[in-house]
């Protein structure tokens, strides 16, 4: 389970950095728990962005109304995995 | 990777701190189609906004579509019209349940026994010669008897091209009336003959706003950056219009996907189901269009774009709390 939460968490990063294009930064040097929108500057338009592709790619589906409780790259992999088991 | 805090030092980091969770989701109302003023330039009735909807007259429909905003996630609501303040009972049920500004002329004072600590904003365009040509009347002889030393109300100051050279005058009533300030940029809808703004006047009094905000620091409610974009036009070599205008009614919107906007934000119309486009008028052309809360929106919903830089990210911080002041968020 914890390899997969890391996996899941580099990836949540690429997607980030990709979509985003963050830059001076990478999936492994991201830090997971950086506060998203308070450090990095996301903003909900940002997050639905990114959760259009996770949608995709995990086959789950993101509620808007739970946006604001997706504040760090951990929290967003914690909440993958739960709607995965669900 | 560039992060806020490594931008800022502590004294930006903690101005930073006090708006960065404010998470405002404003939308605009039309309270009533009427109006005790009718002026020259006034988008309401010369777009014939006034005649979109017949207005909805039964206080329940309102208080329950009041309750549907909220659930919908609005925190902000901002009236206007027509004269808000013709029709009480529907600006208190918006009072009541969530925060408000009410935009007025100022004719008619609020009753602050109903209304105590309601944010009211009152329209001021140009200086008495300018408010007779173009409302009819000189308002601020009524509005500043009506609201002297108010502290939950400001005057919405609209220069105009005739005020470059004069805008002190106007700074030092206000506020020998005790009442704050904030300025604006006539967009003189309806054309009317000297109040277009001319080449290099935007210049002219982007630079006089900047030195009534260093002069009057107490009184004027601005920023200089501010100032540079609603008189340029331009944020971070973007120019303003309509891709990037932040409010546009999201229903309506359906310019390409990842415009940054407000977020749920509609402007109604007063019968409560009719949207209109934006927060002005959709005759008015947004390449030209001197709105000043659209172009503080276009600052706020732009944070990401600004931490290329100390200063930038600076700005961006003077622009949100600038907005955060005038609606009540946070104190003077």
């Amino acid at each position: 389970m914890m390899l997969e939460t890391d996996a899941v968490m580099n990836h949540v990063a690429d997607v980030m950095i990709q979509e985003l294009k963050l830059e001076d930064v990478t999936p492994e040097t991201f830090d997971p728990d950086i506060d998203l929108v308070d450090e990095v500057g996301i903003d909900s338009m940002d997050l639905a962005t990114v959760a259009l592709v996770i949608q995709d790619e995990y086959g789950i589906r993101i509620d808007e109304d739970d946006y604001p409780k997706l504040t760090t790259v951990r929290l967003i992999a914690q909440y993958i995995l739960n709607k995965k088991l669900s | 990777m560039k992060t806020v805090s490594s931008l800022l030092d502590a004294h930006w980091y903690e101005r930073y701190q006090r708006i960065s969770k404010l998470n405002i989701r404003s939308s605009i109302y039309d309270v009533t189609n009427r109006c005790n003023l009718r002026c020259k330039g006034c988008f309401f009735f010369s777009s014939g906004e006034d005649k979109a909807a017949p207005e909805e007259m039964h206080m329940d429909a309102w208080e329950s579509f009041i309750d549907r905003e909220i659930g919908r996630g609005v925190n902000l609501a901002i009236l206007i019209g027509g004269e808000p303040t013709l029709c009480l009972d529907r600006v208190e049920a918006f009072y009541r349940r969530l925060p408000t500004f009410c935009a007025t002329n100022g004719l008619i004072k609020v009753p602050r026994d109903r209304f105590p600590d309601m944010m009211v904003g009152i329209s001021l365009w140009g200086d008495q010669a300018d408010e007779t040509v173009l409302r009819g009347k000189d308002t601020f002889s009524i509005s500043s008897k009506n609201y002297h030393g108010d502290p939950h109300a400001y005057y919405l100051y609209t220069i105009t091209p005739r005020q470059i050279g004069h805008t002190e005058r106007i700074v030092q009533k206000i506020r020998d009336v005790g009442l704050k300030i904030h300025f604006q940029l006539l967009s003189n809808d309806e054309g009317v003959d000297g109040f277009s703004w001319k080449p290099g006047e935007m210049k002219a009094i982007q630079d006089e706003m900047d030195e009534m905000l260093e002069k009057y620091p107490d009184t004027v409610i601005s920023s200089r950056y501010y100032h540079e974009i609603i008189t340029t036009g331009k944020m971070l070599d973007r120019s303003f219009g309509w891709n990037e205008c932040p409010s546009v009614t999201e229903p309506l919107d359906t310019r390409k996907p990842g415009t940054k906007r407000l977020i749920h934000f509609i402007r109604w119309a007063s019968d409560l189901k009719t949207m209109h486009r934006c927060c002005t008028s959709e005759t008015r052309d947004c390449s030209t269009c001197k709105d000043g809360a659209a172009h503080m929106s276009w600052v706020m919903v732009n944070k990401r774009a600004h931490m290329r830089s100390r200063v930038d990210i600076q700005n961006w911080i003077e622009v949100y709390e600038m907005f955060a002041k005038l609606y009540q968020f946070i104190p003077w």
